[in-house]
């Protein structure tokens, strides 16, 4: 992205760019699940309406809320080590922020452009893991404390099965760069049928479903929510938590749906792209420039697809117990992603 | 600046720009909160029970066992990727000897399995 409309931007020019569009990539998303699915679909899912009286439909809630947390007092336990205790939140969300820099919206509407992108949005992905751990423990609390290691050891059981998936669509797109697997998998065909892509859902499908289950845990989303059961834990890791600290909290969880989310739908669903044979595009350099704006776009659909089965989840299945969900992951997902593995390399080589 | 190191740059700015808004908004926050602190305030949440000893207590064992068997398959894992990506490179020689290399280390699970370790006593 170095000229935008025709004008050379400079350095500081696209960095400003970027991380502007980098806040809203992650605060838009939050916000409009929050609105969506958490106040409105949960709420017709429990025959009742949700908020209605903040603006049309309560559709300004979301600016109510952030004004009564602005108004919470800020409570810190007298035991608690409060340097930590305040740095908590905060690791969670730069977290957020660290992960959606690898995610492309467009053919040059990049932030950036790593080789093993990969590698680093599952490498970052599991930072907040200790931004949790550190919540949990500096609180002085025995709900906090169970909560925080419970979170710490569902996220690492789970984040092995997102990896393991991951590789399948490696294999498959020989590429660790997220533009080069959006790429792939709108310039391959599948059946020979040349006007669909490859979107590497329909291939990848084992891949898709162990990461997409993954993603729920990774999230702590019921029925994964053992961190923060409130009928045994109260709210776990974040029970000392009050006002703007645990917002912060709130709003880095559905964030980190949202983007997520984004990262599923660059591997397995085509990201921003459509089909390039569609309007006769063969590189990512020939594609034309309008798909800047309309990959956003796209990308924003499939999130909200995706964020859409996550909570419809969510709302449906009781929660699992802590035994159950550390045998899933270890004796049921593990295995069959490396299963998944060793099937995707045969084919690979052997077609 | 290489292409490689400005993209890391950029993540700094995330980062920065990350901390930039959670202070913004936590200064807001302190300017129009109130602050009443007192005693009974400030204990720990325990479901309205006084607390009992230390916040901070002894965990269990167990999550030491799932602990050291993350590193191992994360291990794996590095290992994997890069093959992944120059697969068609290796060809058949490529794909025995990994699918070797996997099997040794889901011995180690299946190990694991078969001592009960796996098992959320």
């Amino acid at each position: 992205m170095t000229s935008l409309l025709a004008v050379e931007v400079p350095y500081w020019g696209q960095s400003l760019l970027r991380v502007l569009g980098g806040i809203v990539a992650v605060l838009l998303p939050a916000g409009t699940i929050v609105y969506v699915f958490l106040f409105k679909m949960m709420s017709f899912m429990q025959s009742r309406l949700g908020p209605m009286e903040a603006g049309p439909y309560g559709s300004m809630q979301l600016l109510a809320e952030v004004g009564k947390w602005l108004q919470k007092e800020d409570i810190i336990p007298e035991n608690a080590d409060r340097v930590t205790f305040k740095m908590a939140p905060l690791i969670v969300l730069v977290s957020t922020f660290l992960l959606v820099v690898v995610v492309p919206f467009g053919p040059d509407a990049l932030m950036t452009d790593f080789q093993a992108g990969i590698y680093y949005a599952l490498a970052i992905g599991s930072v907040s893991v200790i931004g949790i751990l550190v919540a949990g423990w500096s609180s002085a609390n025995k709900y906090s404390l169970l909560g925080g290691l419970r979170a710490a050891g569902q996220l690492i059981a789970y984040e092995l099965p997102m990896v393991l998936a991951a590789v399948g669509v490696v294999i498959q797109a020989g590429s660790m760069n997220l533009q080069q697997i959006v790429v792939a998998q709108n310039t391959y065909e599948i059946f020979g049928l040349d006007w669909i892509g490859m979107p590497f859902v329909i291939t990848q499908c084992v891949g898709f479903v162990i990461f997409m289950i993954a993603v729920q845990a990774e999230l702590t989303q019921p029925p994964f929510d053992m961190p923060i059961a409130e009928s045994e834990l109260v709210s776990g890791y974040m029970t000392e938590y009050s006002g703007f600290r645990f917002l912060t909290f709130f709003i880095a969880e559905f964030a980190t749906a949202g983007v997520f989310a984004f990262i599923a739908s660059v591997l397995f669903l085509g990201g921003w792209g459509v089909p390039f044979s569609w309007f006769g595009w063969d590189t990512v350099d020939s594609v034309d420039n309008w798909m800047n704006v309309v990959g956003p776009i796209i990308m924003l659909t499939k999130m909200m697809l995706l964020v859409g089965i996550i909570m419809w989840v969510r709302f449906t299945y009781p929660r699992f117990r802590e035994d159950q969900l550390q045998q899933f992951a270890w004796k049921v997902l593990i295995p069959v992603s490396i299963l998944n593995i060793g099937v995707t390399a045969i084919l690979k080589v052997a077609v | 600046m290489s292409l490689f190191l400005r993209d890391y740059l950029t993540v700094v700015w995330f980062g920065l720009a990350a901390l930039v808004l959670a202070g913004l908004l936590l200064g807001i926050a302190a300017a129009v909160r109130p602050s009443r602190p007192n005693a009974e305030k400030l204990i720990a949440y325990e479901s309205g029970v006084d607390p009992v000893g230390m916040g901070w207590s002894q965990s269990q064992v167990r999550y030491y066992v799932f602990a050291l068997l993350f590193v191992i398959f994360d291990v794996e894992a590095v290992f994997i990727f890069p093959w992944a990506t120059a697969m068609e490179r290796y060809g058949w020689f490529g794909l025995v000897t990994m699918l070797i290399f996997i099997v040794l280390l889901l011995d180690g699970l299946v190990y694991a399995w078969k001592r009960g370790l796996l098992r959320w006593v």
